[in-house]
């Protein structure tokens, strides 16, 4: 009997206020599965995570959500001023599996170093959250949604401004987290990593397609997904050009 | 002047530690709205002779109100909804203030009276401490958590609009005690200063609420000192107290930010 998919969404469409501002989204996230949420500014990639996440209703289709889902957000968009420490942040998982009366203890605060640990980062710990570089504060954010106990990792665009040994970092962490069997879906803009992960799906202001990268990904499907913005690169490779840069 | 020192203390106290989230949560316009707008309550309040609780209470349940509806109003920016309500209602009160019938010695709503807490007022203060201590220490994790990243505080089980009202509610309780103490025009100044300077001392929320407490009781006193001796007015004595403690954490920031830092440098490679 096969297991229960972590997400399936059927014709969905979301939005803000009445109308949809993504519609058509049909797809199921497995346990262990890559999916990589392709797409341009603005064409739905986050409002489908915030579907995901409950912060958004339905405005047609439907969604089940079977598992619990962890939020890693951009960090541009955390309060890189805000005084606390990385194990503070992981520790901020917790606060899912606690009533509101209780506060972190002693072993909510093992678990979110044992997080840290298993990002990497426990010699990190005590440093202050908006110190850290860009991967690092991506690093900790997953660690938060370790210890949320979070089957589904949610992740808007972690590679930006990553440097290559960091990205490679992430990559690795990622395929090491779907291989304990979390679902995880990550929002890039690079194609590339894309085709090493397990499942796509392009969006632009309505799903243009979803299936393994190499049966998806074909010029049709990017034409459709970037708007035509596609340049072919002498010797064969294929670039997209930059986004044009809206605000959520 | 005993009596002044306790009340003084116990206003410091909660007026740092709720101040932290305050500045966290960049609510302090809304401190300031708040404040300026239960003016009219507390002029009602002296007019009639009633202690200025009674006055106060209803007069800030009111300007929430009001100012939430002028933050939604459709083709009008939230800030000018806001400053609006702050104004008309401000500007009431200063009209009933000038009345023949308001009684003698008004302007200490505006200026404050240190001096004199009636055991009301202090019972108010110990009070005030009592829930402000228990409902930051609960609520700690959550508001910190809250603040830290909103977008993602619903993925954790909590709620946006839960903080924030619970925050504004402290808020406003603390300013109603607070306001006969160091007058309308500045009782905000004991929730912003002492915060924002504890921010400049400290990366953590912890030791930014002690040192915010701290700051704010001495603030507090030497405004208390300041009034007595000089004759200065109470409310604005604090004020410049508050002042000088955020002008000398200045410095004090920049120094503690050179200190050398012991920073590991290899991290753990993932297993």
């Amino acid at each position: 009997m096969p297991a229960e998919s972590l997400i399936e969404a059927a014709g969905l469409a979301v939005g803000y206020g009445g109308a949809p501002v993504v519609s058509g989204v049909s797809f199921a996230l497995e346990a262990g599965e890559r999916l990589a949420l392709l797409g341009p500014n603005g064409g739905g990639k986050t409002t489908i995570m915030r579907a995901v996440l409950g912060e958004l209703r339905p405005l047609a289709g439907t969604l089940r959500v079977a598992a619990s889902c962890g939020s890693v957000p951009q960090t541009e968009r955390s309060r890189l001023d805000y005084p606390v420490s990385a194990l503070e942040v992981a520790t901020m998982g917790s606060l899912s599996r606690l009533p509101w009366w209780r506060r972190p203890g002693r072993a909510d605060r093992a678990a979110a170093l044992e997080a840290l640990r298993r990002v990497g980062l426990e010699a990190l710990a005590g440093e202050t959250f908006g110190e850290l570089s860009g991967g690092q504060r991506q690093r900790v954010l997953i660690a938060r949604a370790l210890v949320q106990d979070a089957r589904v990792l949610l992740m808007d665009e972690p590679f930006t401004g990553l440097d290559r040994p960091a990205a490679e970092r992430l990559e690795e962490l990622i395929a090491a987290l779907a291989g304990e069997g979390h679902g995880i879906v990550i929002a890039t803009h690079d194609l590339e990593q894309a085709r090493r992960w397990d499942s796509v799906l392009c969006v632009n202001r309505r799903q243009i397609a979803v299936g393994p990268p190499e049966q998806t990904l074909d010029r049709e499907v990017l034409e459709a997904t970037y708007g035509g913005a596609i340049v072919e690169i002498p010797g064969g490779g294929r670039a997209i050009l930059p986004p044009h840069h809206h605000h959520h | 002047m005993r009596r002044a020192i306790v009340e003084m203390t116990l206003l410091g106290i909660a007026g740092g530690a709720l101040g932290c989230w305050v500045v966290l949560y960049e609510l302090s316009y809304a401190a300031e709205s708040l404040a300026h707008s239960i003016f009219p309550g507390l002029v009602i309040a002296a007019i009639a002779g009633v202690p200025l609780l009674l006055g106060a209470a209803p007069a800030i349940v009111l300007a929430a109100l009001a100012i939430a509806v002028a933050a939604r109003l459709p083709g009008v920016s939230r800030d000018v909804g806001v400053a609006v309500v702050v104004t008309t209602m401000f500007g009431l009160g200063v009209l009933l203030a000038l009345s023949p019938d308001s009684p003698p010695g008004i302007e200490t709503l505006l200026f404050g009276d240190i001096l004199g807490p009636t055991d009301a007022d202090l019972a108010s203060a110990a009070a005030l401490v009592v829930v402000v201590a228990a409902a930051l220490t609960l609520l700690h994790g959550r508001l910190l958590a809250t603040g830290f990243d909103r977008g993602s505080a619903r993925a954790l089980g909590l709620s946006p609009a839960l903080a924030d009202a619970a925050l504004l509610v402290l808020l406003a309780a603390a300013i109603v005690v607070a306001v006969q103490g160091l007058g309308n025009l500045l009782v905000v100044a004991v929730f912003v200063g002492p915060a924002a300077s504890a921010r400049r001392l400290s990366d953590r929320t912890g030791p930014m609420i002690a040192i915010a407490a701290v700051i704010a009781v001495l603030a507090g006193l030497a405004g208390l000192y300041l009034s007595y001796y000089a004759g200065t007015a109470g409310g604005a004595s604090v004020a410049l107290a508050i002042v000088a403690f955020y002008l000398l954490s200045l410095p004090l920031g920049r120094l503690r930010a050179l200190r050398p830092v012991r920073r590991p440098l290899a991290e753990a490679t993932i297993v």
